[in-house]
């Protein structure tokens, strides 16, 4: 049932133009619908799931190397499950209003929906090196998204950036996976916990290699700074890869490793680290921001780093309850913001105000996802935040750093969330907004799901989240249920603890900050290193750096002169073949007999070769050249190899054809090189020559094995029912390789083509 | 000042290499030829003819563009391994069944590697015509604005 919901999206994502087309009115419902049909699939497994029993299916693929089509669903693949195919189904209905009238629309469904297959694929393979293809999927589907509007340069960087770094951190991943897969023993993530990887001699390595991996997959500092410019997506996008599920891809490999990699200081360190400080620093730097999705951007990252802290600080609890909770709430604002831009036009939301009046669903939708952004009871918000409070407090080495962090970065978080979800609500009506458009219920009905659940979840979480969310602690910690449970929101605020006081703190100091904006904004002039402007700096002289090295190296290997490239080659042959002709010192000359017809023939071939040399007229060499090549034939013909001789009379033949043809364009050839260039240039041809005729007298002295030929000549009219053993080696035996040859020689010929097609003139190129 | 000579070369040369390369490509398995010179022998005629009458004359008369010669030819390549698969027996595994002729004792031996052959002649007549119709082009573009 797992592969069966993997093959429904991918064969939805081919079918996606083609439905599209035909029934572009209805295509985002049925999307959508096909989408929560997956979801159900995956929801009629929750009771066994929820009850401790995984699912799991599993196919051999190439299995002596330990890889195999393994799928397995637990906890915290259910909980991933879920969230992509009920946000996906949203988003793609949200999508067919926001992007209707775009021609593309129908492939950007297909991208969109195959993103979907690979995110799923993802979470559900058990098997490491199946979630890498996933994991590289998604990247590939993302580069695309993020390119969609591929018109304007800033989405092509943009796009670029992302895949260049989240393909670096995947190669840093595959080679860490490859490795834990052969420390381990096995590929399969299930086996994973008994492995006993923290004692392994490779496990330094290994987790910096993943750790690299999946931080730069989920915008962890300082490999953040794609996700941001990543932004350049339409917002469906934003909603679905770039806050809700693809971003936290990272999150949820480190969880899923955290039983078998984690208890380590350099794993659970690095993960407090870098997780607290790019929560503290995002969650700041989105304050800052001037644009609803750059706030928004900024703040996902925030939270990705509250995630990664909280997995490290061993809160599975918290880290599930808050991944569910920021899912709901952030892909609820990023497709309100679309909304919001797509009706006003306006993007920075220190200049939106009145929204409830204009358009009060939506505004409703961004004051719920808004409220529990920031933490409010009763929202899921709240509880993520209360129960990350409590782990702080809780742990036994971090408590007063983890603590302060959390409080710092939550109060920049509660002011971005008013900023981007309050404040553009209230207030007087925007001048012009007497004549705006209507919202199509496709793009209100989705945020609004998605705000009441962010309420349902945190008020009722028994008979919703409950469940799947202790099913994944029990995924993260490798152990069975915890078992005190407390999830809903009322049960948290009262009776009130530490965190309570904490969490009500974070709530008036955010707002207080929110309200006193001009004054922060004086006095926390953003200095340049605090904007992500360095990372993207550094990403920029990267690439530049790449350019101009790569432009040293092909001005000094690639100098554009045929004859500087043959030289060289004659060179290196000559330098590297004479000491092993030296070595093997088994040149004889004596019992090779000599007939008349080969004088001649060799006679002919060093008077054409020489006659070549001393013409000055093009056309005279070319046919003296041609001459060469008919007495080489002759010799095949001679010594009874008539393919070859016919080949090589028809390629002599073209050849000629082909340089009279160009000669047409070349210049007189004594007037091409200087005397002593001449002379090198004979140097190194007779030095050539040399050392390939001892070559092939040795050769053919020193048979060490029976030639191949022998076998072909003898399987060749009982094997191949052909008498031309040539031919059926080429047809036949060794057919494989003649349509590799047949396939290059033909891209070989496009490649010339494009070279000799006749340049497109300017003013054709200009006129319609 | 050729022109004339060359033209009525080309009318012969042009059938008879043709009709040659066909003859290579069909024995090609039990007597000396094959599909990648009896490709080049049909390029040979139509470079020709070519030189003698003109590239837009050449391309009239090979009808198809050399590019979908390619194409196709690769197509038909790849296409000849499929039987094989089909046969439950390897990609590209040469599969043979004989044909007799109706009203005769005689009988012809057809087979995959046959219909390979065919790919491979059309691949090589279809590079070496696009290059050298290209080259032409190049020349009679360049005369014509002289």
């Amino acid at each position: 049932m797992i592969a069966l919901a993997l093959a429904i999206f991918g064969v939805l994502a081919a079918a996606a133009p083609l439905l599209h087309r035909v029934a572009a009115r209805f295509s985002g419902v049925l999307f959508a619908l096909v989408s929560a049909g997956v979801g159900g699939m995956f929801l009629s497994m929750a009771p066994d799931v929820v009850a401790g029993d995984a699912r799991a299916e599993a196919w051999p693929w190439i299995a002596e190397l330990g890889i195999s089509l393994s799928f397995r669903v637990d906890g915290l693949a259910l909980i991933f499950a879920l969230l992509i195919c009920f946000v996906g189904g949203i988003v793609l209905l949200y999508a067919s209003s926001y992007l209707a009238g775009n021609p593309r629309i129908g492939s950007f469904f297909a991208i969109l929906i195959g993103f979907m297959a690979s995110m799923l694929g993802l979470v559900v393979a058990d098997n490491l090196i199946l979630m890498f293809i996933f994991w590289e999927l998604t990247s590939v589907t993302s580069f695309l998204l993020i390119g969609f509007g591929h018109e304007r340069p800033s989405a092509r960087r943009a796009a670029v950036q992302a895949l260049l770094v989240t393909g670096l951190g995947g190669l840093a991943l595959l080679a860490g996976v490859v490795m834990l897969g052969l420390a381990a023993g096995t590929f399969e993530l299930s086996e994973l916990a008994d492995a006993g990887l923290p004692g392994h001699g490779l496990y330094v390595p290994i987790a910096i290699l993943i750790l690299i991996g999946c931080f730069s997959k989920s915008a962890i500092f300082p490999l953040h700074f794609w996700l941001p410019n990543a932004m350049e997506a339409p917002s469906p996008v934003s909603a679905l890869l770039h806050s809700s599920t693809m971003v936290k891809a990272g999150v949820y490999l480190i969880a899923r490793l955290h039983p078998s990699m984690g208890g380590t200081a350099l794993w659970d360190d690095a993960l407090i680290i870098f997780g607290g400080f790019t929560m503290v620093y995002a969650a700041f730097v989105a304050t800052r921001q001037s644009t609803l999705k750059s706030v928004l951007a900024y703040s996902t990252v925030s939270s990705l780093g509250v995630l990664v802290m909280l997995i490290g600080l061993g809160a599975a609890k918290a880290a599930a309850a808050y991944l569910l909770a920021h899912a709901l709430f952030k892909a609820c604002l990023f497709l309100v913001a679309g909304t919001i831009t797509q009706v006003t036009g306006e993007k920075n939301p220190a200049r939106l105000h009145g929204l409830f009046r204009v358009m009060p669903i939506v505004a409703t939708a961004s004051l719920l996802g808004a409220l529990s952004f920031a933490g409010m009871f009763p929202f899921a918000g709240f509880v993520g935040k209360e129960l990350a409070l409590k782990a702080g407090l809780a742990h036994p080495e971090f408590a007063t750093a983890a603590t302060i962090t959390t409080v710092v970065g939550a109060i920049f978080t509660v002011m971005a969330a008013i900023i981007v979800g309050i404040g553009p609500l209230f207030g007087p009506r925007l001048a012009d907004s007497g004549d705006l458009p209507r919202v199509s219920w496709r793009q209100w009905s989705g945020p609004l799901l998605l705000a009441i659940l962010g309420v349902m979840t945190a008020l009722v979480p028994t008979v919703t989240i409950q469940p799947l969310v202790l099913s994944a602690v029990s995924s993260i910690t490798g152990a069975p249920y915890p078992n005190e449970v407390k999830l809903q929101a009322g049960e948290l605020l009262w009776p009130p603890s530490s965190a309570t006081a904490l969490s009500a703190l974070v709530l008036t100091l955010g707002t207080a900050l929110y309200f006193g904006r001009a004054i922060y904004a004086r006095i926390l002039r953003l200095p340049s290193w605090a904007t992500g402007l360095t990372a993207d700096r550094a990403y920029d002289a990267a690439i530049s750096a790449l350019g101009t090295t790569s432009t040293l190296a092909t001005r000094f290997i690639q100098s554009g002169y045929l004859h500087v490239y043959v030289r060289a080659t004659l060179v290196a042959m000559v330098v590297l073949v004479t000491p092993a002709l030296v070595r093997a010192n088994a040149l004889e000359l004596t019992g090779q007999s000599v007939s008349l017809m080969d004088v001649v023939v060799a006679t002919a071939i060093v008077c054409c070769a020489v006659a070549v040399v001393f013409l000055s007229h093009a056309l005279a060499a070319v046919a003296v050249l041609g001459g060469v090549g008919f007495v080489m034939a002759l010799i095949f013909v001679l010594y009874g190899v008539p393919d070859v001789a016919m080949t090589q009379f028809a390629v002599e033949t073209l050849i000629v054809v082909i340089f009279v043809l160009v000669i047409y364009h070349l210049p007189r050839l004594s007037r091409l090189t200087s005397g002593p260039r001449r002379a090198m240039d004979a140097v190194v041809a007779l030095g050539f020559g040399l050392v390939m005729g001892a070559l092939a007298l040795i050769a053919s002295a020193q048979l060490v094995a029976d030639p191949a030929s022998t076998e072909h000549a003898a399987l060749s009219v009982p094997g191949g029912y052909g008498r031309n053993v040539i031919n059926v080696i080429l047809v036949d035996f060794r057919a494989l390789d003649t349509m590799g040859e047949i396939f290059v020689v033909g891209i070989a010929a496009i490649g010339v083509y494009t070279l000799l097609r006749p340049p497109v003139r300017s003013n054709e190129r200009t006129s319609p | 000042m050729n022109a004339v000579v060359l033209q009525t070369a080309a009318r012969v040369v042009m059938p008879v290499m043709l009709l040659l390369s066909l003859v290579a490509l069909i024995r090609g398995h039990n007597e000396p030829g094959g599909g990648f010179v009896g490709g080049l022998l049909a390029a040979s005629g139509f470079a020709v003819h070519g030189l003698a009458f003109g590239v837009a004359e050449a391309r009239r008369l090979l009808r198809v563009d050399p590019r979908s010669l390619i194409g196709a030819g690769l197509l038909v390549g790849l296409g000849s391994g499929l039987p094989g698969i089909f046969a439950g027996e390897p990609f590209m595994k040469g599969l043979w069944f004989t044909l007799s002729i109706p009203a005769t004792t005689a009988s012809v031996k057809l087979g995959t590697p046959l219909l390979f052959d065919i790919g491979v002649y059309m691949v090589v007549l279809g590079i070496t015509l696009l290059m050298i119709f290209a080259l032409e082009d190049a020349r009679d573009g360049d005369a014509a604005h002289r």
